[in-house]
């Protein structure tokens, strides 16, 4: 093994050099200078989100166990998008909360090897690998999601979350076990060529598959989204619902593709029943919502159900509108979460009645936030709207009909309650709407990349085509 | 190898073992006894994984390097549970269920 080959895993070996040059920043750095860290860790993050933009060869490592192609380099190089905007926009509430108590560093540490476990994730090329990924990429959230120690409902949201991804990784290491008692072998190639439809697979792949669900959130597993996204810190239920749920649909929906791809008159039919019920029940709950976070919560457990309609085409077609799909969720959901942290952070306001008179006072946030909801929702000059527009095609593509007119529906509930969070900030007048407040330069930064990312992705058209031929081997 | 025993006997115990614990999952009032469920969970697949290896496919060791791995991460797993654990009860001095349910529906 060579320098070349160790280059392929660039992005992995300078996020792991990060986390460690932090812990030692964290050694030398003055006591009285710890606000230092937020910047040096926003710095080292962006230098190591433009390295990830220069071209990468397609291989693989290890015997097989990590691969790399043009497609997983550009999924990687999202989520580092979303986790540099991310950063931005919570930069000043490390500043205010976390830093003078002198936990800095361990915010961002467990960010990184989050992190770092999605990428391994995403780039496993057998199911130990995967496995390992999973659990790099869920115990630190889980630690982060208890991050204010002070707080009871941090702690709640991070037993719960815990528990479930525990039960979810268990549920799904039993569904590995019996597909490597079907198959012999728990690498992805050797599985590919010897997978057939027997009951034991089929048993294998469901429970595989509700392992996961839980981390996408599908609906009979989603009952830790809403009381997690609560409870944790908002820059941690962003991450939860932007950059797991992300890296978790891409590598379901790799291994659904190609692994698993000989089952797929099986899985076809649960994904399936899976997104009608996961829009339904998503969308219906979040009708009620009055808190925020638990708002978005439902909301982005009803995008989940959108992007089962592309995972459902099972080919090339599928493989490019759920990317694209994932890529303009990042940055609308970001700008949605990014608004609502800003005023959380002024003011520790998270009703939907607060909102009202927002226009008023503050008429920038509440543009962001207004372009945030119509691309979530999926009106058209926005980017969200084709998005949906290509998972419906996709579905459509396939016959499915009833499940495109399904969503539609969906849709339009849908457009119901993000509306109603814009006529609490434009149209209602209220008597204590927030006053007027300046956000800091991260946080502006932040919001101002996610508005560029929603206004440029819905007329940059060229960026489809890009993806369509990145993943031209799923056919 | 086990003599006399083949590997459907084995095959049902790690089932049974699963099921198990997901049944406790669901059903036990106490934290702790949750996290005990959930170990019953991932000690079924090591188990299985073990077996299928010996029974089946002797000649390669995947299964068998494949649940050391699943017994160092389950470590992990608790030890995180356990502390946030200890963190709720510094708080609300319980690990029942019924008293960590402030954020419902």
């Amino acid at each position: 093994m060579n320098i070349d080959s160790f280059l392929l895993m660039r992005h992995e070996i300078l996020l792991l050099a990060i986390v460690l040059l932090l812990i030692v920043a964290e050694i030398f750095i003055n006591q009285n200078k710890k606000g230092s860290i937020v910047h040096l860790a926003i710095f080292l993050f962006g230098i190591h989100t433009i390295v990830g933009f220069f071209a990468i060869d397609e291989s693989s490592l290890f015997g097989g166990m990590f691969r790399t192609n043009g497609l997983i380099h550009f999924f990687k190089n999202i989520l580092n998008i979303g986790v540099l905007v991310l950063l931005l926009q919570s930069a000043d509430w490390l500043q205010e909360k976390i830093v003078q108590h002198n936990r800095g560093t361990e915010f961002f540490i467990l960010m990184f090897s989050s992190l770092l476990g999605m990428y391994f994730m995403i780039s496993s090329g057998d199911f130990l690998m995967f496995y390992l990924g999973l659990e790099l990429s869920t115990l630190p959230v889980a630690a982060l999601a208890a991050f204010e120690t002070t707080k009871r409902i941090s702690s709640e949201s991070g037993i719960k979350l815990i528990l479930s991804a525990a039960l979810a990784s268990g549920v799904s290491l039993f569904g590995i076990s019996l597909l490597y008692a079907t198959t012999g072998s728990i690498y992805f190639n050797d599985i590919i060529e010897v997978i057939t439809s027997t009951n034991l697979s089929i048993l294998g792949l469901v429970l595989f598959f509700a392992g996961l669900a839980f981390k996408i959130s599908l609906v009979p597993f989603h009952f830790w989204t809403a009381d997690v996204y609560e409870g944790a810190p908002i820059s941690i239920a962003s991450y939860l619902s932007v950059i797991s749920k992300g890296a978790a649909v891409f590598i379901l929906m790799i291994l659904l593709f190609t692994v698993l791809k000989p089952l797929m008159h099986i899985w076809e039919n649960m994904v399936y029943i899976i997104a009608i019920a996961t829009m339904f029940i998503g969308n219906l709950f979040a009708l009620r919502q009055q808190n925020m976070k638990r708002f978005l919560a439902f909301s982005s457990i009803a995008q989940a159900g959108f992007i089962l309609l592309g995972i459902i085409e099972g080919n090339q077609l599928g493989v490019t509108t759920v990317v694209y799909f994932v890529l303009i969720y990042v940055f609308s959901n970001l700008a949605a979460f990014g608004v609502v942290q800003a005023i959380s952070l002024q003011t520790g306001k998270e009703n939907m009645n607060d909102y009202e008179g927002l226009y008023r006072t503050n008429p920038k946030l509440s543009l962001v936030m207004m372009l945030a909801l119509f691309s979530l929702a999926g009106i058209p000059p926005v980017a969200g709207f084709f998005g949906k527009f290509f998972l419906f095609t996709a579905a459509a593509s396939k016959g499915y009909y009833l499940l495109v007119f399904l969503a539609v529906v969906n849709v339009t509930i849908s457009l119901y309650y993000y509306l109603l969070v814009i006529r609490a900030m434009f149209l209602r007048q209220s008597d204590h709407a927030i006053p007027f407040f300046k956000n800091k330069l991260y946080m502006r930064l932040g919001l101002i990349i996610t508005v560029l990312g929603i206004l440029i992705l819905g007329l940059y058209s060229p960026l489809y085509d890009y993806i369509f031929e990145l993943s031209s081997n799923f056919n | 190898m086990i003599e006399g025993i083949s590997i459907y006997e084995i095959l049902t115990l790690t089932s049974i073992l699963f099921f198990i614990g997901v049944y406790g999952f669901i059903t036990r009032k106490n934290l702790i006894s949750i996290l005990i469920s959930v170990e019953l969970i991932l000690n079924a697949s090591v188990v299985n994984f073990v077996v299928i290896n010996k029974y089946l496919y002797p000649d390669v060791l995947q299964g068998v390097y494949f649940s050391l791995f699943i017994i160092a991460v389950a470590a992990a797993e608790t030890a995180l549970a356990i502390s946030i654990i200890i963190n709720l009860y510094r708080q609300i001095s319980s690990v029942e269920v019924k008293d960590i349910e402030t954020m419902k529906y």
